[in-house]
């Protein structure tokens, strides 16, 4: 397919892909090294040359209206966009220095490594401690004690178990929405992974439970690195250390093919992507003007 | 907009009448009476079995060895028991291997094929099957099997068996289509392999109505006739032998001793399809009560 990339691909205000430029911080190990990435799902091109990297124990935060592939592109972290026919990428990942698409990797061994927690609570039809227990399980773990043990950590990690540790025999379908939420957490933080991500957990939340899950994430964010859509800026600004600016850009030129494709408008420190934004895109979205 | 008045109206919240309302009523007659339309066959059915058949029942009519011929009468000693053990035998080796087979067919179907041409082809052939007569499927397995190795319980099963299995295909795909997509993505994420999320997140959440589909495919093996008759031939005595000799079943002697002019004979045979709507019944209750079992989590 032919894409006339030079035309409307704009310049990036990227300002850490290769150093880290605020002195105030001691700069971090990075877990992802994403460069120029592009999806395609068929022929459509859903995201093009997303080039950004994300740091260790920090919680990134990928933000931009509908449609401008920020879940796309937190997908193709742990290889989920694999599941999907059609799905294509290009570009290149590199996970703490490995090559996430190589030949050779197993998207099972990255998944492992790599969890993720979805928009909607996602509980398996089994009982709290089997949803929990079920990662261990598949890892291998097999010892009633050992499982008890993970089990009771993770919920207490996500911040659950004084909620159901007296009915952790009951079906992970009775929980409400946000108890359920926290058990998807919980089950993903079982398998202790390096990274967890996060596909607007809180948008199906009322407030408190959303509240609940933003503390969470910054309790564990010592242990864990995370990366999360969000489609709520407010929320952004509360978690998240960087944030990623995403838009959707239209190819105006008549006859091309695939009309819209999302792209890293800008990447930064959170406090400066929404008090001073470089990019005019980025300041009329964080100021509610567009989107 | 009404006038604002002076004292304030208590507001009119009943249906007004009118079309609106009469065509709800009318709807709700409708249901109703397609409802009680739908339970009379039912009804009468069981109770013809039932009023007809209980005469024969007796411990003696379920478990001799030889069936009397046609022309005594109920009182002669003997009854079903060779039909009986043919029919839960013929009947439970077909099921053990169409359900196996018709449900590892949908997996792959559903699970693994995805769009491929095999995948596709293999469900259209279900289809097909399961629009086939019956009587075809007896006058297959009659030539490709009877033929060479002589009628036996086990070409019984075969015929059956090949019924059972387009039924409990499509059934079975059905179920896994209503699984979530969601649950296999949240299995995949903690990096379970495509055989571990079948197996421990799929499977366990599609199990009641696989259950429920297999066993409607038994039930419905176990009342046929046609490819029975082809295959099995009928004798009135005792068959243990699955694999070897003629046998019968409790459908083939429903059409036996029904088909004859002798009165003992058609006591026999409302005896012999109450037993079998028994037999249907108990299944169910089984599979119910064990399906519970893997169920009580998915509310």
């Amino acid at each position: 397919m032919e894409q006339p990339e030079n035309e409307v691909i704009p310049q990036l205000h990227v300002r850490e892909t290769a150093q880290d430029a605020v002195p105030e911080r001691p700069a971090r190990a990075s877990v992802f090294d994403v460069e120029k990435v592009s999806v395609y799902y068929g022929d459509f091109r859903a995201v093009t040359d997303v080039s950004l990297r994300i740091h260790e124990h920090e919680i990134t935060a990928f933000i931009g209206p509908s449609g401008c592939g920020k879940t796309t592109v937190l997908r193709t972290l742990n290889r989920m966009n694999d599941l999907i026919p059609g799905a294509r990428m290009e570009g290149d990942i590199r996970y703490r220095g490995a090559g996430l698409y190589d030949a050779a990797v197993s998207p099972t061994a990255v998944r492992r490594r790599i969890g993720m927690v979805f928009q909607k609570a996602n509980p398996f039809p089994k009982s709290i401690y089997d949803n929990v227990a079920y990662g261990p399980r598949i890892n291998g773990i097999r010892g009633k004690g050992q499982l008890d043990e993970i089990v009771e950590r993770s919920l207490r990690q996500a911040a659950l178990w004084d909620e159901v540790k007296d009915r952790l025999g009951k079906s992970g379908l009775g929980l409400s929405g946000g108890q359920a939420q926290r058990l998807c957490i919980a089950r993903t933080l079982a398998v202790e992974p390096d990274v967890v991500l996060m596909d607007e957990p809180c948008s199906a939340l009322d407030p408190i439970a959303t509240g609940r899950i933003e503390d969470l994430m910054q309790e564990i964010k010592s242990k864990y690195t995370i990366v999360i859509v969000t489609h709520n800026m407010q929320q952004a600004t509360r978690v998240s250390d960087r944030t990623a600016f995403f838009s959707v850009l239209r190819n105006e030129k008549p006859g091309a093919s695939d009309t819209r494709t999302g792209i890293l408008v800008e990447y930064d420190r959170t406090a400066s992507i929404f008090e001073s934004p470089r990019d005019e895109r980025t300041q009329a979205y964080v100021t509610g003007r567009i989107g | 907009m009404a006038v604002p008045s002076a004292s304030p109206q208590v507001p009119d919240l009943r249906e007004p009448p009118g079309w609106r309302r009469t065509k709800n009523q009318l709807m709700t007659i409708l249901m109703w009476a397609a409802f009680v339309i739908t339970l009379v066959p039912l009804v009468l059915v069981l109770y013809t079995v039932i009023q007809k058949g209980s005469a024969a029942i007796s411990w003696q009519f379920l478990t001799s060895h030889t069936i009397p011929p046609n022309v005594m009468p109920l009182s002669f000693p003997g009854g079903m028991g060779p039909a009986v053990l043919g029919t839960l035998e013929i009947t439970g080796f077909a099921a053990l291997i169409a359900i196996p087979l018709g449900i590892l067919g949908a997996v792959y179907i559903n699970e693994y094929g995805g769009k491929s041409v095999l995948a596709n082809f293999t469900s259209f052939m279900a289809d097909v099957m399961t629009g086939v007569p019956s009587i075809v499927m007896g006058l297959f397995i009659y030539t490709i099997w009877v033929l060479h190795f002589g009628y036996s319980g086990l070409a019984g099963s075969f015929a059956l068996a090949c019924l059972m299995l387009p039924i409990i295909i499509k059934s079975t795909q059905e179920m896994l289509k209503l699984v979530p997509d969601s649950l296999r993505q949240g299995s995949y994420a903690l990096g379970a392999t495509k055989s571990r999320v079948t197996l421990t997140v799929v499977l366990p959440a599609a199990v009641s109505g696989i259950v429920s589909g297999a066993l409607l495919a038994v039930a419905r093996a176990a009342g046929e006739t046609a490819p029975i008759l082809f295959t099995i031939f009928t004798v009135e005595a005792t068959n243990t032998n699955l694999f070897s000799g003629a046998n019968t079943t409790l459908s083939a002697q429903i059409f036996v001793n029904a088909t004859s002019s002798y009165t003992g004979a058609e006591q026999r045979a409302w005896g012999a399809a109450l037993t079998l709507i028994a037999i249907a019944f108990l299944l169910m209750i089984i599979a119910r009560t064990v399906t519970a079992r893997f169920t009580r989590y998915t509310r």
